[in-house]
């Protein structure tokens, strides 16, 4: 394995715990309802620059532990960031290609896939929320895109 | 027809293929979540994952924690001051009450004993913070820093000083996990302290109202009755304040009236919380007399009406019938 290729996981690693610390931060009520998903963002920038590095076992895991955190039942999440992070693997070669507004609209796309996971399964077990608020997030997550994306380039071009 | 591969590990030793890693754990998540939320088999193993959610939890929450230490610490004398005023008056208001309600208790104790019953008053009660943390914006819980180490237990009642504040949901060795009563899946069984109408009340996702949906267009209900727990259930004790009705709309051909309460609690602004133990012997009902008595007209009606359903009550009060939906 190469020496960078080491440091390339170990930030992947970090990034993903901090957007999952992130997600139980407590913000003001207005902020909450429309908190992006950085660990999923996280995932999905990693999965895009290098898929090597990012699989899916880590995603799920991620997804897992973020349902632990929010008391949620168990797997909801997983699935979600589970279905995105494979849609990502499948897309990657494709998106990586496209400008920035266009990767941006992609992402929105996935964050749709990941809510709508989430709104689902919440309707199956019987926790149904029904407001329009609830995909709030597919849009600030795909407004964030662009940021995510410059910050996680000058990481990685500086540890390169 | 050759396709490329959309997979682009290297060939050697890249692992299973990523479809397989997908059906795999998809299966895995699902499986999941019918094993946690149809049965209870994961129980066990969401105890000790929590172990590993907990410490991140505490971690969230010590800035916000330190924060309020420091400007507890360093808050300037005259703010003190007032407030040590405007809380020795409040003492001594309180501990004039507390006179003669000392002696209504007693009272009250001498006559359950007579016949045979003291459940429903809180025995023990335990001090627990709220942790800084944002669970779900669509869901009113909390995670409080007690648990089983603490003998915290499920569906254990939580209150607050102004009244009832929600029941555990999940216990962690070190955490619980709290429903308000204002979540929208939360129904507690109340009584009009004015009336004795008996009713549930239901939250509705909002921290400032509840629902009272089973009304009938004729019941005794009026804005500003205090609705207070009967302790049918056994989650909650008895004769807590929950909430206070603020709107009563009745159109006379439904049959049931539209009724609105706001909690007593403050659902959303609350640091601590008391975790109560209590012996929830057989539900009775009748006039309860823990919350301050108020010697009014309406007396005689409230006898009148809390005499009415007295056999109904036991059948109707599964163990946990105000847990979540």
């Amino acid at each position: 394995m190469k020496p960078g290729n080491f440091t390339r996981r170990l930030l992947y690693w970090a990034s993903v715990a901090a957007g999952l610390v992130l997600a139980i931060v407590p913000l003001p009520a207005w902020l909450d309802v429309v908190r992006p998903d950085l660990a999923l963002l996280a995932i999905l920038y990693w999965i895009l620059t290098s898929p090597r590095i990012a699989g899916l076992g880590y995603a799920w895991l991620a997804g897992l532990f973020l349902d632990v955190l929010r008391g949620m039942t168990l797997g909801q999440h997983a699935l979600g960031f589970l279905v995105v992070a494979f849609l990502a693997h499948r897309l990657q070669l494709r998106m990586r290609m496209f400008p920035i507004l266009h990767q941006a609209a992609s992402v929105m796309l996935l964050l749709g896939v990941y809510h709508f996971v989430i709104f689902w399964t919440d309707g199956l077990t019987g926790h149904g929320y029904t407001g329009w608020n609830r995909w709030l997030p597919v849009l600030t997550g795909a407004l964030l895109w662009p940021l995510i994306v410059a910050a996680g380039d000058s990481v990685t071009r500086r540890s390169r | 027809m050759v396709e490329l591969s959309h997979d682009t590990r290297p060939i050697i030793g890249r692992g299973p293929p990523l479809v397989a890693t997908f059906v795999t754990l998809a299966a895995a998540s699902i499986a999941l979540m019918v094993a946690d939320d149809r049965y209870a088999h994961l129980d066990r193993v969401r105890h000790w994952l929590s172990a590993g959610a907990y410490p991140v939890q505490v971690a969230v929450d010590t800035p916000f924690r330190a924060w309020n230490w420091l400007t507890d610490s360093f808050a300037d004398r005259s703010r003190l001051r007032q407030e040590n005023l405007e809380l020795t008056a409040r003492l001594r208001l309180a501990n004039l009450q507390l006179q003669r309600f000392a002696a209504l208790e007693d009272e009250n104790r001498r006559l359950r004993d007579m016949r045979e019953n003291s459940a429903g008053i809180a025995e023990r009660v335990l001090v627990s913070s709220i942790l800084n943390v944002d669970l779900d914006p669509f869901r009113h819980r909390i995670v409080v820093d007690k648990g089983s180490e603490d003998g915290v237990f499920k569906g254990q009642a939580v209150l607050d000083g102004e009244g009832i504040f929600g029941q555990v949901t999940r216990v962690h060795s070190h955490s619980a996990e709290v429903i308000l009563i204002s979540d929208a899946e939360h129904a507690i069984p109340v009584q009009s302290n004015r009336s004795g109408v008996r009713t549930i009340a239901v939250g509705t996702g909002d921290s400032s109202k509840l629902s009272l949906p089973f009304v009938t267009v004729e019941s005794d209900i009026q804005p500003g009755d205090l609705l207070i727990s009967t302790g049918i259930g056994g989650v909650f004790p008895r004769g807590y304040p929950v909430a206070e009705v603020t709107r009563v709309e009745r159109t006379p051909a439904a049959t049931f009236a539209l009724v609105d309460a706001r909690p007593t609690a403050n659902l959303d602004r609350e640091r601590e919380v008391l975790l109560v133990w209590f012996d929830p012997a057989d539900p009775e009902v009748e006039e309860s007399a823990t919350t301050a008595a108020e010697p009014t007209a309406a007396d005689g009606q409230a006898e009148a009406a809390s005499g009415t359903p007295p056999v109904a009550a036991p059948a109707a009060a599964p163990p946990e019938s105000g847990a979540g939906e």
